[in-house]
C-alpha cells in the first residue's frame, strides 16, 4: 500500500521508511511560526517550564500581524512581549511593523517555506504553504512553545481526501470559488483530521495565488494540510525565494485515499458561503441583490497581488457605491509596493475605497472594519462564524475578489459576470 | 456536576471572541469564556461542571486561548463526539480533559448530573441513570496527559533546554 504526498513527507521528517494513518510519530520541524496573538502565549509558557534556549534561531518566524499596528495599549503589551523575545534570542525571522505582512503572505514571499518542508505554525492558516507541496498545519500555543524548544513536535499520521480537479476555470472564478465550492460540497467537518490532497491535470491551469488561497482553506473543511503537488509554477515561484535544496514529493500512484471528490474547473460558478459557516455556500447569482454595508478585500485567503488585480480590473474607472464602504488591504509590503507600480492602489483610492497598510485586522474583527449591530459585509477572508468581525448580529458572506469587488461597486451582493 | 450544552460546529470564535484576545491571562479568558454563544456561561459555570456538544467542537482560529478559557473556567471536561484537531491537541497539551463518546454527546441533557472516571473511560448520567463508555486515548497521548501537558512531557524526557 502506498503513501500519500503528507504521509511521505511526515515519513521522511521522522525519519521513518514508512508511515501509516493513524500513526502517532514524532517529526523535525523545519520552521515554527507564530503572532502577535498566539506567539506570546507560548513565550509564556516556554518560560514557565524554564527553558531558556531554542533549537535553532533561525527557524522561528515571529509575525506581528493579526492586531498590529497596535490597536490597543493590550496589543502593544503583546506585540512588546513577542519583540524582546525575538531579540533576546536573535530570531531571524522577526518581522515587526514596516517589514511585516499577513503571515500566510509573507512567509512564501520571504522564502521561508519550501516544498517537502515540515512547518508548524500557531496559526490555523498556516495549511497555506501546502500549495507549494509543503506539508504544514495550524497548532497551539503549546506546541508552538515545544517546537521553539525542541524542534519537534508529535502528529498523527492523517489520511486523506483526494480533490481532483479537471478542466479550467472560466473568466471571473479563482481558487476562493474552488475552495467555497469544495467546504459546500464535503462540509466543515469533512476533512476532519485528514489530508486534503489536490491532483489532476486541472492543477496546472490555477496560478500560485489560486494555489495559495486554496489551501489556506483547507482547514475550513477541518482538514489538517492541504496540498499540492509540485510543478513548473511552484518552482518558478520558489526560484530566487529559495536557496537552500528541498525536495518534491509526489504520492504513490498505489496510494490510499478516504475519499475522492472531483470538481470540473469548467463549470464552476463565482461561489460565495452565507453566515455563519463557510459550508453554507450558493452559487453567487442566486443571492444577487443581498443588501451589504461594508467589503474586505485582503487578509491571507485573498490579499495577494492577484487577488488586487482582479478587484482592480472591476473597479477601474467606477465608484464604491454610497452606501457601502470598502477597505482593501494588500497582505505585504512587497504586494503594496508592486500594487501601487501597476496604479492597482490608485484605482482603489479613485473609486472611493480606503486602502491600509497590511494586517489582519478586520478578517478576525480586531480592527480596519469592525462592523456594529445587524451590518453585513461580503469579504474575501476565510470565516463568517458569529460575531467573527464584530457585532453578535452582524454578518458576513465569504466571496472571492471579483464578487467582493463587484459589490462595492454595485452596492449589494452581485455576480462579477453580470 | 452540571452540563452545558451546545450544538454542532461550536467555534473558537464563539468559545473566547477575538476581541478578547489581547488580554490571555486566564481571570480575563474565563471572563468571557462561551460570550457570544451563551451569555450566561461565565457567570454561572462553576468548578467541575461539563459541557457537552455536538461533532466538530472548537472548530476555526488556533486561538490555545479557547481551551484556556474553558480550563479556566474549571470545567471539569468537554464531551462531543469529534473534536476539531487544533482544539483536540491544544486540549492534550494544556491538560484539558476531552472525551469522545458520540453517545453519550447525543444524549446527555442540559442541566444533568454527570460524572466521567477518566480511568476507564466510563461516563456516568445520574438523572437519566445512563452510563457510556469512551474511547481510551493512545498510550502516547495518555503520557502526556499524565505528565500534565506537552512541555512537563519534554522536560521529562530532558529534550529541551
Amino acid at each position: 500500500m502506498g503513501m500519500t504526498m503528507t504521509q511521505k513527507i511526515l515519513a521522511k521528517a521522522a525519519g521513518l521508511d514508512k508511515v501509516e494513518a493513524g500513526q502517532l510519530i514524532e517529526a523535525k520541524l523545519d520552521l515554527v511560526l507564530g503572532n502577535d496573538i498566539t506567539a506570546p502565549v507560548a513565550i509564556t509558557e516556554f518560560e514557565k517550564a524554564g527553558f531558556t534556549q531554542v533549537f535553532n534561531k533561525d527557524k522561528i518566524a515571529i509575525v506581528l500581524d493579526h492586531y498590529t499596528p497596535c490597536k490597543d495599549i493590550k496589543s502593544a503589551q503583546l506585540c512588546k512581549q513577542a519583540r524582546e523575545f525575538a531579540h533576546k534570542h536573535q530570531l531571524t525571522n522577526f518581522f515587526d511593523v514596516g517589514q511585516m505582512g499577513v503571515e500566510h503572505a509573507l512567509l512564501p514571499e520571504k522564502g521561508l517555506a519550501a516544498p517537502g518542508e515540515l512547518i508548524i505554525g500557531a496559526d490555523s492558516h498556516t495549511c497555506t504553504y501546502g500549495a507549494l507541496g509543503a506539508f504544514s498545519t495550524g497548532v497551539g500555543s503549546t506546541d508552538m512553545a515545544a517546537g521553539m524548544a525542541t524542534g519537534l513536535l508529535w502528529f498523527k499520521v492523517p489520511s486523506a481526501v483526494k480533490v481532483t480537479l479537471k478542466g479550467k476555470l472560466q473568466p471571473h472564478v479563482s481558487g476562493k470559488d474552488v475552495i467555497l465550492h469544495l467546504i459546500g460540497e464535503i462540509g466543515v467537518d469533512g476533512a476532519l483530521y485528514q489530508s486534503l490532497e489536490f491532483a489532476g491535470e486541472g492543477v496546472a491551469s490555477l496560478t500560485m495565488d489560486d494555489r495559495f488561497t486554496i489551501s489556506n482553506m483547507a482547514i475550513e473543511a477541518g482538514g489538517k494540510n492541504g496540498i499540492f503537488p509540485v510543478d513548473e509554477k511552484t518552482m518558478e515561484y520558489i526560484n530566487g525565494r529559495v536557496s537552500r535544496p528541498c525536495e518534491a514529493f509526489a504520492a504513490d500512484p498505489d496510494a490510499v485515499y478516504s475519499r475522492e471528490v472531483v470538481i470540473d474547473l469548467d463549470k464552476l460558478e463565482p461561489t460565495v458561503a452565507l453566515p455563519h459557516l463557510p459550508e453554507n455556500t450558493k452559487v453567487v447569482s442566486e443571492v444577487a441583490g443581498t443588501p451589504i454595508n461594508q467589503v474586505i478585500i485582503g487578509s491571507c485567503t485573498n490579499g495577494r497581488i492577484g487577488d488586487l488585480r482582479i478587484a482592480a480590473a472591476i473597479m477601474k474607472g467606477k465608484k464604491v457605491a454610497s452606501n457601502v464602504r470598502c477597505v482593501i488591504i494588500p497582505a505585504t509590503q512587497e504586494i503594496t509596493l508592486q500594487a501601487m507600480k501597476e496604479g492597482l492602489i490608485e484605482t482603489f483610492i479613485q473609486a472611493g475605497a480606503a486602502v491600509s497598510t497590511p494586517t489582519c485586522g478586520p478578517c478576525l474583527g480586531g480592527h480596519m472594519g469592525v462592523m456594529a449591530e445587524g451590518e453585513r459585509t461580503v469579504s474575501t477572508t476565510n470565516r463568517n462564524f458569529v460575531g467573527r468581525m464584530g457585532h453578535t448580529t452582524s454578518e458576513i458572506i465569504l466571496a472571492s475578489p471579483a464578487v467582493a469587488a463587484a459589490s462595492a461597486i454595485a452596492g449589494c451582493v452581485a455576480d462579477p459576470r453580470a | 456536576m452540571k452540563v452545558y450544552k451546545y450544538g454542532a460546529n461550536v467555534d473558537t470564535d464563539v468559545i473566547i471572541p477575538a476581541r478578547h484576545l489581547n488580554d490571555p491571562s486566564p481571570e480575563a479568558l474565563a471572563s468571557h469564556c462561551m460570550e457570544d454563544i451563551d451569555a450566561d456561561f461565565a457567570s454561572t459555570v462553576q468548578a467541575g461542571d461539563i459541557i457537552v456538544a455536538g461533532p466538530n467542537f472548537g472548530c476555526g482560529s488556533s486561538r490555545e486561548h479557547a481551551p484556556l478559557s474553558i480550563k479556566s473556567c474549571k470545567v471539569k471536561c468537554i464531551i462531543a463526539p469529534s473534536f476539531a484537531r487544533i482544539f483536540y491537541r491544544n486540549a492534550i497539551n494544556i491538560g484539558l480533559p476531552i472525551v469522545e463518546c458520540p453517545q453519550a454527546a447525543e444524549e446527555i441533557q442540559a442541566g444533568d448530573q454527570v460524572e466521567v472516571d477518566f480511568v476507564t473511560g466510563v461516563i456516568t448520567d445520574a438523572t437519566q441513570g445512563k452510563t457510556w463508555q469512551a474511547a481510551p486515548f493512545p498510550e502516547f497521548i495518555d503520557g502526556i496527559i499524565k505528565s500534565g501537558g506537552l512541555l512537563n512531557s519534554l522536560k521529562e524526557r530532558g529534550v529541551a533546554k
